[in-house]
């Protein structure tokens, strides 16, 4: 090689580096889970916006239940799909704050369903993200209402039977049609290039907080290859060829 | 037009081996190492360091931030 490895691995060399929001505890999630990506974006434009200090985050019930492990901000921890409620009384109360929210499909589009949906309805001026993994993955890997038809869980063994248990829920496109949303978007964070555009709708989502505008709602389309019983490169694969053609990737809504 | 070289620091205390900056890496470097760190995954390391042109695509997709990206724009050579 043209150059000595120790002439590029320098300080003054770096180009990308673990975020300082990010504390020193490893993440207890399985190799592979988007949950470890999207927490460390969430550190990562949090640090950018240098917010760190006015930021307060809810956690859910599910496997991001220990994020405040992660990220040095403040937190909250709600009851399972309450985190919008939580959410909604923290940015009344503390309005200088930037208040954001994060679930799984489980809890936000199951048990919070009501949450969800009526602080969106209400425009509450917070950030939602959601990490939609078709299934419940903390608990062993049941159906979710995002669940995909067809698809095997421990408690759809023989694939979800839309006869029996109606089609996956578009929570996302639901709340794109409630007046309080202003941001409703669909992402994934699978590749890179995908990475960089969930980085900057979460910097939009943020953004528009600051600027008093209503709800900012976020999904990410996961994979959680523990549930799902694959390696997390055929989990990437598999969500592609199987959760983007329903859950199509996207803006729905930018006002 | 001036050449650029990159590497890539692991930590391979934290990595868990996913695999998913093997996949993501445009000039294949990275492979999984056939030994295993205290949790037992085969960690990531730079295979090819030559081929890394620092584009921190594979830090981009790790979950565990256990990728740290360099780079350094090489001396142009007639
Ligand atoms: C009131 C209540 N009901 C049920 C549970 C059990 N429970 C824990 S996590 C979970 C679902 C989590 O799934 P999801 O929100 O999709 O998150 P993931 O783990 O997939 O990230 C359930 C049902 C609980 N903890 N509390
Ligand atoms: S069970 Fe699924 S969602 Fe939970 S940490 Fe493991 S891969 Fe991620
Ligand atoms: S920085 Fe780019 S070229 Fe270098 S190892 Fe990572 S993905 Fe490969």
């Amino acid at each position: 090689m043209a150059i000595d490895i120790k002439e590029i691995i320098k300080p003054e060399n770096i180009v990308y580096k673990k975020s300082s929001l990010l504390t020193d505890n490893v993440m207890h999630y399985c190799p592979g889970c988007t949950h470890g990506v999207v927490n460390r974006l969430v550190a990562e434009v949090i640090e950018e916006m240098g917010i760190q200090e006015e930021t307060i985050g809810v956690t859910p019930v599910g496997c991001a239940v220990l994020l405040y492990n992660y990220i040095d901000i403040d937190w909250q921890e709600a009851a399972h799909g309450r985190a919008p409620a939580l959410g909604t009384a923290i940015k009344r109360l503390r309005p200088d704050r930037y208040v954001f929210t994060y679930q799984g499909d489980g809890d936000l589009a199951a048990i919070g369903t009501a949450e969800t949906i009526h602080a969106c309805n209400r425009g509450e001026k917070i950030v939602m993200i959601f990490i939609n993994n078709g299934i419940y993955g903390m608990t062993g890997g049941q159906m979710a209402p995002t669940t995909l038809e067809g698809m095997k869980t421990a408690t759809s063994p023989f694939g979800r039977d839309a006869s029996h248990d109606g089609l996956p829920i578009k929570i996302t496109e639901i709340v794109a049609t409630l007046p309080g949303t202003s941001y409703v978007t669909r992402q994934a964070a699978h590749t890179a290039n995908s990475v960089r555009k969930l980085k900057k709708a979460l910097k939009k989502a943020f953004l528009n907080q600051k600027e008093g505008k209503g709800t900012s709602f976020i999904e990410v389309v996961s994979t959680c290859s523990s549930g799902w019983k694959l390696n997390p490169v055929d989990s990437n694969k598999w969500m592609e060829d199987n959760m983007f053609p329903y859950f199509p990737l996207g803006d729905i809504k930018d006002e | 037009m001036a050449k650029v070289q990159g590497a890539i620091e692991v930590n391979e205390f934290t990595c868990k081996g996913c695999s998913l900056c093997v996949e993501a890496c445009p000039t294949d470097v990275i492979r999984l190492a056939k030994e295993v760190n205290a949790k037992g995954y085969n960690f990531a390391y730079m295979f090819d360091p030559e081929a890394c042109n620092g584009c921190s695509n594979c830090a981009m997709v790790c979950p565990d931030s256990c990728i740290t990206v360099y780079r350094v724009k090489l001396a142009e050579t007639a």
